[in-house]
């Protein structure tokens, strides 16, 4: 199915000349408005396996029995990680059944959300930050290292091999160690094009390199090494008269 | 993003097996927090003037109470309060920024201005960024003359602009919501009206909005269309030209109609409607705002049955000759219909007339009378079972008016609904219960067919013996009936027509009158019986129903007068039949004459809705041809029959219907039945049909096509395409959930 889709080419517009009638650039992941496709349509059965369902009920349990739709977050995140990373129409459809709500109300959800993905994603999902941060600190040449590795794909595509999609993101919450990029649900972080490179390699070879700063350094400490609390901290009964020693 | 609907009371297993993603999901519960009850009143300043509303109000009811007009596009006093469009900013005292006066309570002492140079700045701030993203196609847009937008930004805009995106407008995707409502979606300013409304009122709760930002659209998500019978009412909440008639699509413009107010008759609510008329048609029907009767909202078929005026009209006298019609002059026809009656040597009870839906009052008094004095006391009705006297008699107007008045409906904290799906019988009524099952408690037992009727409900049972189950208290929901504190049963007007109709009357009669301290109050009057028809509950009041002898009697010469569902088996192929009426319909292919007569916008008449409500629709158009005003017809025919009627003028015929009831010329107000004479009414409903026998038939739905129910909406090609789309479902099966639309669980 994936296939399938990643095989048709989508026709892209020419780089933007002002026409009487031009659309605006394109703003979010996706359309917001559902179209049946071969691999996208309210036929595709979808429903949670038994461990899923029991953590589903796990989840709902948490909310009072009137305001089970406040379970629909938590519902699509498990929902879209049995369904390959996507929240497909049948993923949102069900989670509308199980919560007795209009699916409506579940679609506005996953369409305000730009972390439900609706459309199909590579088995890894690389997600760049190119915030200002991030930006600043090199963020796009990150960003191209990451697409030119992929054989030039641009954000927002699925590499040949179905392996990797590429998407920019909005800040991430890492900036102390920008630039930075996720990896499924892992951060890697300090990135340079060359340890950006190395990560994706490790990815493609079906490894998982270690989450964190790239660098070198623990987790935000400065990079420059510490001005601060240099000396060995005092531990306990340190100072203390000696029958505490 | 708007969360407003369905929360879910805890429901059981069953119901959640059976519920399917396609249809939205009734089983789940009211969720907006009930308003709290009304406490006193408080005072506050605006612009230097004190005014004093009721606690709770918002900041924009108080601006308005003291006379400033506050610009909007998201509040309507209607609808649940958005507060995403802030044109309604206003400055508040000690308050550090302009204030969305729809989304702010009116405190007590508070002082708000609202024509401040800060208020002024605020409002062209706003106005210029909705401008920012909306087309300029003022000369090619339909609300253009009545678009919100449009006026504001002349009031409240800045006179030139400043946007120079190079990137140009957001441009959005038009949806497809059927034949009714046109979309243009690049206008639409995201002001949720539309979303509100729908899953408010209408009970799609299929609309919704997607995205975010700037980027949020209205639309369903899937492609689906907008299955409601009030689905053009969103057409007037739009503030701009996002959502607009398609029927009416660059027909007119505003300001070349004139303004008619009338009522409805396509059901029994009697909705005030304005009718817009251009030259010698009518362009378009509005709501008008009563309160008492549609609020602000009028069904799809009230709004645009319209087109159906202008095809299959009568509009020339017709005789038949041999089997074809060839047209006559009037006084041709008249004389035809003379020679035809003495011909068919009809007398006394030989002599029939058959009252059909679009009759109205002043006509049926008028055939009442001519019939009578011709000696017979044939009055038909044009329904199953019209040729004898309704089981309720016409003696008690409360034994066949919908009591409880519609806004009372309101109070009602548990509905029986006996035989009736409200939604097609009475829209606008329907709408009402379900904002009583969304803010309050209110539960709703339905006895037949099953419906979807956009809230839920509790099924007993489809036929008498449900009935009978329930009198004998022998359900849950009779328990919690019997305990509630504004009980109202609701019968449809089918089960007048139906053959357990005595037997269900009689069980239901009885049953009021044991349980009268809840349901026959001063205050109160449970029992209520929804007409679905616009001419019934005037019929009944001038008693145009026959006399038992009349009603065995087989008729010489019948007068259809605007009978248009009449069985053509009832009529005896030696009858001669006349037809007075607006529309080749049923009728008039039954008849030796046809009488072209005046539709509802082309006569002033009288109309009684179903609460008994008389009220008066007036003439936007002239008839069209050589048809004239009903009553004159019948008047002028009467000199001939050789029994003139003794009125000349419309308003001496009014005098005569004053004779006949006072509450037929007593416009807009309500003669509530007293609740002495209620209980007598119902004694003596009991005691007529003591000896019912039940068949156990199913009660079913008597609309089954809500598009198409009278020979205007028949005519009409709109009607025709929202029957193709919605009842028939095809051209819009888009997608698997679209088609399932009707599910109905309870
Ligand atoms: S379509 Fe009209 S009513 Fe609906 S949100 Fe847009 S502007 Fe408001
Ligand atoms: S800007 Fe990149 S993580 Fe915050
Ligand atoms: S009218 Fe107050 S925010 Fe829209």
């Amino acid at each position: 199915m994936l296939a399938a889709r990643l095989s048709k080419p989508v026709p892209r517009l020419p780089p933007s000349v002002r026409r009487i009638s031009s659309s605006s650039s394109r703003r979010s992941d996706a359309l917001f408005v559902h179209r049946d496709t071969t691999y996208n349509n309210p036929k595709i059965p979808f429903e949670f396996n038994a461990d899923n369902l029991k953590r589903a009920q796990e989840i709902i349990s948490h909310y009072p029995p009137q305001y089970k739709k406040a379970a629909v977050i938590p519902l699509l995140d498990l929902g879209q990680r049995q369904n390959k990373g996507w929240t497909s129409i049948s993923v949102m459809n069900y989670i509308a059944k199980l919560l007795e709500m209009p699916p409506m109300r579940v679609y506005e959800v996953a369409t305000f959300y730009t972390m439900f993905n609706r459309e199909p994603i590579g088995e890894n999902f690389v997600q760049v930050c190119t915030t200002t941060p991030c930006m600043l600190r090199g963020a796009y040449d990150v960003l191209d290292t990451v697409c030119n590795h992929f054989g030039g794909i641009k954000p927002g595509d699925t590499t040949k091999d179905g392996k990797f999609t590429v998407i920019e993101v909005e800040c991430q919450g890492a900036c102390s160690n920008a630039p930075m990029m996720v990896v499924n649900d892992d951060f890697y972080e300090d990135l340079t094009p060359e340890t950006t490179k190395k990560v994706l390699e490790a990815f493609a070879k079906g490894q998982k390199p270690k989450p964190g700063p790239q660098s070198g350094r623990r987790t935000s400490e400065n990079s420059a090494g510490l001005t601060a609390l240099t000396s060995k901290p005092y531990g306990p009964g340190e100072f203390c008269q000696p029958e505490f020693q | 993003m708007l969360r407003l609907v369905s929360a879910s009371k805890p429901a059981s297993a069953s119901i959640l097996t059976k519920v399917t993603p396609s249809s939205s999901s009734f089983t789940g519960r009211r969720t907006f927090a009930s308003t709290s009850a009304r406490q006193g009143d408080i005072t506050l300043t605006v612009d230097g003037k004190e005014v004093t509303v009721p606690q709770g109000s918002a900041l924009i009811q108080a601006c308005e109470a003291a006379g400033a007009t506050i610009p909007r596009f998201c509040y309507h006093d209607r609808l649940a309060i958005a507060g995403n469009c802030r044109m309604c900013l206003v400055e508040v005292e000690r308050s550090p920024k302009p204030v969305a006066s729809c989304a702010m309570p009116a405190m007590p002492g508070s002082k708000v201005w609202t024509n401040t140079p800060l208020v002024h700045e605020a409002r062209e701030g706003v106005m210029e960024f909705l401008l920012s993203n909306h087309p300029l196609d003022c000369p090619i847009c339909d609300q253009g003359g009545e678009c919100d937008l449009q006026d504001q930004s002349m009031r409240y805009g800045a006179d030139r602009t400043r946007f120079h995106e190079i990137a140009g407008k957001r441009a959005v995707e038009d949806k497809d919501l059927g034949p009714l409502v046109k979309t243009s979606m690049n206008r639409c300013i995201q002001c949720t009206r539309c979303v509100r409304f729908a899953n408010e009122v209408a009970g799609v709760e299929e609309l919704g909005t997607t995205g975010r930002g700037n980027d949020l659209q209205i639309g369903m998500y899937v492609e689906k269309t907008m299955n409601s019978e009030l689905s053009g009412n969103v057409i007037d909440l739009c503030p701009v030209g996002a959502l607009t008639s398609k029927p009416y699509a660059f027909h007119a413009r505003p300001w070349e109609l004139k303004h008619t107010d009338s009522v409805d008759v396509m059901d029994a609510v009697g909705s005030n409607i304005r009718v817009d008329s251009r030259g010698l048609s009518v362009m378009r029907v509005q709501p008008r705002p009563n309160d008492d009767v549609n609020e602000e909202w009028i069904n799809d078929k009230t709004r645009f049955a319209y087109d159906g005026l202008r095809f299959q009209r009568l509009t020339t006298p017709l005789i038949k000759q041999g089997d074809r019609f060839v047209s006559a002059s009037w006084e041709d026809a008249l004389t035809a219909v003379a020679e035809g009656f003495r011909a068919s040597g009809a007398q006394d009870d030989e002599i029939q007339a058959v009252a059909g839906h679009l009759a109205d009052t002043e006509s049926m008094v008028a055939l009442k009378d001519l019939i009578n004095h011709l000696g017979s006391d044939n009055l038909t009705l044009d329904s199953v079972g019209g040729h004898a006297a309704p089981v309720h008699a016409v003696d008690v107007r409360s034994n066949y008016l919908f009591n409880a008045t519609i806004p009372g409906v309101e109070q009602a904290d548990c509905i029986l609904l006996v035989g009736s799906n409200p939604r097609h019988e009475a829209a606008v009524l329907n709408s009402r219960i379900r904002k009583s099952w969304l803010h309050t408690t209110l539960e709703v037992g339905l006895i037949g067919e099953r419906a979807d009727t956009a809230y839920g409900y509790e099924y007993l049972g489809a036929d008498a013996k449900a009935v009978a189950d329930f009198v004998a208290g022998k359900t849950d929901f009779a328990k919690k009936f019997m305990n509630a504190k504004k009980p109202l049963i609701i019968v449809g007007s089918a089960i007048t027509e139906h053959p357990d109709g005595p037997a269900v009357y009689n069980a239901l009669a009885k049953y009021v009158e044991k349980n009268k301290s809840q349901l026959v109050t001063p205050e109160w009057n449970g029992f209520a019986v929804l007409q679905r028809v616009a001419s019934r509950a005037a019929a009944y009041d001038v008693g145009f129903v026959p006399s038992r002898k009349a009603s065995q009697t087989k008729p010489k010469f019948i007068y259809l007068l605007n009978a248009d569902e009449v069985d053509p088996k009832s009529i005896p192929r030696d009858a001669f039949v006349v037809y007075q009426g607006h529309h080749g319909d049923l009728g008039a292919q039954l008849a030796d004459v046809c009488l072209p007569g005046a539709a509802y916008t082309e006569k002033g008449m009288t109309w009684v809705n179903t609460e008994g409500r008389a009220q008066m629709g007036r003439a936007a158009v002239p008839p069209p041809g050589a048809s004239r005003e009903d009553w004159k017809i019948i008047r002028a025919l009467s000199e001939l029959l050789g029994a003139p009627l003794p009125y000349d003028d419309v308003l001496s015929l009014r005098d005569r219907m004053w004779e006949i009831s006072p509450t037929l010329v007593r416009y807009d107000t309500l003669e509530h039945t007293s609740v002495d004479v209620a209980l007598a009414g119902l004694k003596t409903l009991a005691a007529a049909t003591a000896s019912a026998k039940v068949s156990g038939a199913p009660f079913v739905k008597p609309i089954s096509n809500f598009y198409q129910t009278d020979p205007i909406s028949r005519a009409s090609v709109t009607m025709a395409h929202c029957t193709r789309a919605f009842v028939k479902g095809e051209n819009y099966g888009f997608s698997e959930l679209s088609s399932k639309s009707e599910a109905a669980y309870a």
